[in-house]
């Protein structure tokens, strides 16, 4: 019997804004396909994380293969390729449709298209994919199907005439949905005969098997024994198994081109199993790897440290086993005068920067100190030297430095043209170029921003959010470096200079900045029996002060037979946060307070 | 043969004052009866668990005793003497609010033993006891005062109160004359806690009221000492003071950390190195003994590091300080070698100062008491 897998097969992901419904969505065709009971279906199957599951956005791939029959009754494997939903993770999003020959456009019915949405439709085009528009949340009072339908046509120019109307959610429509997917996206090229090239669209560690390598396979075929190579880092490694993913993973013979599924080779470490990278046939290689791939970097870097010292090594490990899953972020041991021993790690944004530190607090309950988040600046010394450095205790003395650069970024922020003020002063007061502005309706305008990063990274989102009710949408990508009026900004606490509340500012904003950071301390640090002066200084310079007043009161004034076991916890509770302050000189801080100088904008 | 003391809560008010916290309703007077019942079962239930120790205090405890008649306190008196050994010379307290008392209570009160009256004053100003929630005026307080010394009364202690909202010191200042002049041998000054769940812990998160300044309260705190002192009052701790001879022992027993029992609704004990309470709840309190079970709700053990601790912040309440002997006595170790660096740090500090006999606090060290006692406690 011939085999007509491959054109059986579909392989597709869905693309979305940010609660747009695509977890949802995805959790319904799993549903309809009948590979899991609705009984055993847990809310929102793909997003398998707590913190995604809270947050509603994914941060890991997850992929899955569906059976479908369609009227005819014919057989159909759909794999769904997830992609996640940040900003931050625009790379991997194009890897993953690179995987893929159509995507589903999900699109809010009440909301329509947003910043991020667009962001991906480009992604997706840039593919050459087939888009299938998909509007949900029809169920919605609020839904207004035909005026989106006409936003897709004027916006991005598709055609969405036959769009289905779902509401994922409800389960409403889900059928059309299955039905377009068969119809429209094309069925997988590619030569099982030519020599291997599988492409990494993602990867997981198994404490078992090592790396697995989320493929989808381009040209030849794969299966157990083979020998493999990772064409750009070179290395080889034999094939222990391979498989598609049922809702588990299930091994098969051989994956071959137009296939989804993985490949486990005892890959030890992630770094040599990157996103993007192409697989071939270490015996009959490939000439050229598939086009695309790129070497993630991090863009922000912050100091973590633990809130009591000791757990220092606990951090480490904590740190390890969150890179087996994530070869974007980089961490290195770095110590701080205040904070003690710590890590400088680097993500890829501030997102990916909040999600490792949550999982770190929350799936190893540590309890941690970060510091300011840095960007990385391209310092060129007197003597012609060029580095670049991401901590800010690494500055070399102001005379030492000829040209500082920062980065710039090329920021879309797509917004109701009500709040257009609102963004362009919040941009300017980050010292954002505005490039260009487009209306993409009668009402959404589209600004286009060079901003420098270190603005971003300041919690210019949670700002963009609050200062445009929530409606504001925020895409952003690297540019390139810019010449920058930079200074290093120190705060003294008692007269001692905290190392790790330095940071990089611009020259135009250190006044200002320097004073909110002193209000916030004072605030936060508690009264001592002394006064404590708060001062942040650029260089000998002292640009601000605030003053701790000293403590002078601080008494129970009853403490009779009822109140002895009350009081006693009282004081216990005020000692085990005594506990987690840092001693600077004869300070005590409190770990508030060094997190407490991360958001400024009020 | 070991002493102990005895509280017994009444939790009975006319009106709740708004700075209070205490275990205490209004408007369920017509419980009282009943509580009473039940206060006389617990009181029996205790009898083998004391045998064997001699009752050296007693003290009432409210919400408001006073609002007790003459009989129903000397019922409680009697059936306390019918099943425990009750010193000679006991003290026995009870606290009463102006307003409440007259002269044949006070009378009753004297013969069914009571021997010390503690009067919550609080204030002499008419605008200060309507801030803080009260219901008497400083006449009621006075008249109240004639009558219980006609009835015998010689050992009375009044409560004050100051960093009020709107409090002003000279106020202060006149309070402390008057109940000076009165002749009234013990005086405990309160400065206000806010308590959260309080109205005044609503008010002042919502600025309703605006307390003293951190340096008037000081102030007012310091002159009272002062003003006190030159009286011929001891200062013995953080908020009592007494003429020679007057301190109040049932307080004692608390601050030398000693074992005591707890009667009625919400009372706390410590007694065979645990703390328990009863439950707050009147009616509960009352359900439970009537079916002849044991009313309390929560016990906790209390490790030697506990009891080390808590000897720590309790005596150093006391302006006399931890006796050393007592201590070594009492632990088998000195407290110099437990607290070293305590006692270094905070005589560096001048917070503490010790002796060939005692440690004790400065005064710089009571007004920082608790950075003191946070210390105290060991892991």
């Amino acid at each position: 019997m011939p085999d007509d897998r491959q054109e059986r097969t579909r392989n597709f992901s869905i693309i979305a804004h940010i609660d747009h419904g695509k977890s949802t969505l995805a959790d319904r065709l799993i549903e309809h396909t009948g590979i899991i009971s609705q009984r055993e279906m847990q809310d929102q199957v793909l997003d398998n994380m707590d913190l995604e599951k809270e947050r509603g956005i994914t941060i890991k791939l997850r992929t899955v293969r569906l059976v479908h029959r369609d009227k005819d009754g014919k057989e159909y494997y759909l794999n769904l390729i997830d992609t996640p939903g940040h900003v931050d993770f625009t790379y991997e999003v194009s890897r993953s449709l690179a995987a893929c020959e159509g995507a589903i456009l999900i699109v809010d019915a009440s909301q329509g298209i947003e910043a991020q949405t667009l962001a991906n439709v480009y992604l997706a085009l840039e593919q050459d994919l087939e888009i299938i528009p998909v509007i949900n949340k029809i169920d919605l009072p609020s839904a207004r199907p035909d005026e989106i339908k006409r936003e897709i046509e004027d916006i991005i120019g598709l055609d969405a005439v036959e769009a289905p109307l779902i509401s994922a959610k409800e389960g409403l429509n889900i059928e059309d949905v299955l039905e377009h997917i068969v119809k429209r996206v094309p069925a997988p090229a590619g030569n099982e005969d030519a020599s291997l090239k599988a492409l990494i669209f993602d990867s997981f560690y198994d404490s078992y098997r090592g790396v697995i390598a989320y493929v989808r396979i381009m040209e030849g075929k794969v299966k157990k024994g083979m020998k493999i190579k990772m064409m750009a880092t070179d290395k080889e490694f034999e094939v222990i198994e391979v498989g598609v993913f049922s809702l588990e993973p299930i091994q098969v013979d051989s994956l071959k081109a137009g296939d989804v599924g993985y490949i486990a080779a005892s890959i030890k470490d992630v770094r040599h199993c990157r996103v993007g990278d192409t697989i071939t046939d270490a015996l009959n290689p490939t000439p050229e790897p598939l086009p695309g791939y790129r070497k993630v970097n991090p863009m922000v870097y912050c100091g973590i440290y633990p809130a009591e010292g000791e757990k220092y090594e606990d951090i480490r490990d904590a740190l390890e086993k969150l890179q087996v899953n994530d070869a974007a972020l980089i961490f290195e041991p770095e110590t701080s005068v205040a904070l003690g021993f710590g890590f400088r790690c680097g993500f890829l944004g501030l997102l990916h920067m909040e999600i490792v530190q949550e999982r770190l607090e929350r799936e190893f309950n540590l309890d941690l100190i970060t510091t300011a988040p840095s960007v990385i600046y391209k310092i060129t010394k007197t003597d012609g030297e060029v580095f670049m450095i991401q901590n800010p205790a690494n500055l070399p003395e102001p005379q030492e430095i000829r040209i500082m650069e920062e980065p710039i970024v090329k920021a879309t922020i797509m917004v109701p043209d009500t709040y257009v003020g609102a963004v362009m002063e919040l941009c300017q007061e980050r010292r954002g170029e505005m490039k260009d502005m487009r209306y993409i309706d009668e009402n959404r305008i589209n600004l286009y921003y060079e901003i420098p990063l270190n603005e971003v990274i300041y919690d210019f989102f949670d700002a963009l959010k609050s200062r445009t009710r929530g409606y504001g949408s925020l895409d952003y990508e690297f540019m390139g470096y810019r010449q920058s009026n930079l200074v290093k900004l120190d705060i003294l606490i008692n007269g001692e200079q905290v190392d790790a509340l330095s940071f990089i500012v611009h020259h135009s904003k250190a006044y200002t900045r320097g004073k909110a950071i002193c209000e916030r301390l004072k605030d936060e640090i508690p009264r001592h029996q002394f006064a404590i002066p708060i001062q942040a200084a650029i260089g000998n310079k002292i640009i601000s002060r605030e003053t701790i007043k000293a403590l002078r009161k601080d008494v129970l004034a009853k403490c009779y037979g009822g109140d002895i076991t009350r009081k006693k916890k009282l004081l216990e509770k005020q000692k085990e946060g005594k506990k987690r302050m840092r001693q600077v000189g004869s300070v005590e801080v409190p770990q508030k307070a060094f997190m407490s100088v991360l958001k400024l904008d009020d | 043969m070991s002493a102990i003391a005895l509280y017994v809560h009444i939790p009975f008010c006319k009106k709740k004052c708004y700075y209070c916290d205490f275990n205490s309703y209004s408007g369920k007077q017509h419980l009282i009866e009943e509580y009473i019942g039940a206060l006389k079962k617990e009181i029996k239930m205790y009898k083998h668990v004391i045998d064997g120790y001699k009752v050296s205090t007693i003290f009432f405890g409210g919400g408001t005793p006073s609002i007790l008649e003459g009989d129903q306190i000397a019922i409680i008196m009697d059936t306390m003497g019918k099943y425990y050994d009750i010193e000679k010379d006991a003290e026995i307290s009870i606290e009463a609010n102006p307003g409440t008392l007259n002269y044949n209570k006070l009378k009753k009160y004297y013969a069914g033993g009571i021997n010390r009256l503690s009067i919550g004053l609080q204030a002499c100003q008419e605008n200060l006891l309507r801030t803080l929630g009260r219901i008497h005026s400083f006449e009621d307080y006075s008249k109240n005062l004639n009558e219980a010394r006609e009835a015998g009364f010689t050992n009375i202690n009044t409560d004050l109160m100051f960093s009020l909202p709107g409090q002003r010191e000279k106020d202060l200042e006149e309070c402390l004359e008057k109940v000076v002049s009165l002749g009234i041998p013990h005086i405990s000054a309160y400065s206000l806690i806010i308590e959260e769940g309080t109205l005044f812990g609503n008010w002042v998160r919502n600025k309703t009221i605006v307390l003293p300044d951190e340096e008037i309260q000081l102030k007012m705190y310091h002159n009272t000492i002062g003003y006190l002192k030159e009286k011929g009052y001891i200062h013995y701790e953080i908020s009592n003071f007494a003429k020679p001879g007057f301190q109040c022992e049932h307080n004692m027993v608390y601050w030398h950390n000693k074992p005591y029992i707890g009667l009625g609704a919400g009372s706390h004990s410590y007694f065979n190195k645990k703390r328990f309470n009863n439950v707050g709840s009147i009616e509960k309190y009352m359900d439970l003994v009537s079916n002849k079970k044991i009313p309390i709700e929560n016990e906790i053990d209390v490790s030697i590091r506990d009891e080390i601790s808590e000897t720590m912040f309790l005596g150093l309440r006391l302006t006399e300080g931890i006796s050393i002997k007592e201590f070594i006595e009492r632990f088998n170790i000195s407290p110099f070698e437990i607290y070293e660096k305590q006692i270094k740090k905070f005589s560096t500090q001048g917070l503490l100062e010790y002796d060939k006999t005692h440690i004790r606090l400065t005064q710089k060290g009571i007004d920082l008491s608790n950075i003191v006692f946070r210390d105290m406690l060991l892991d």
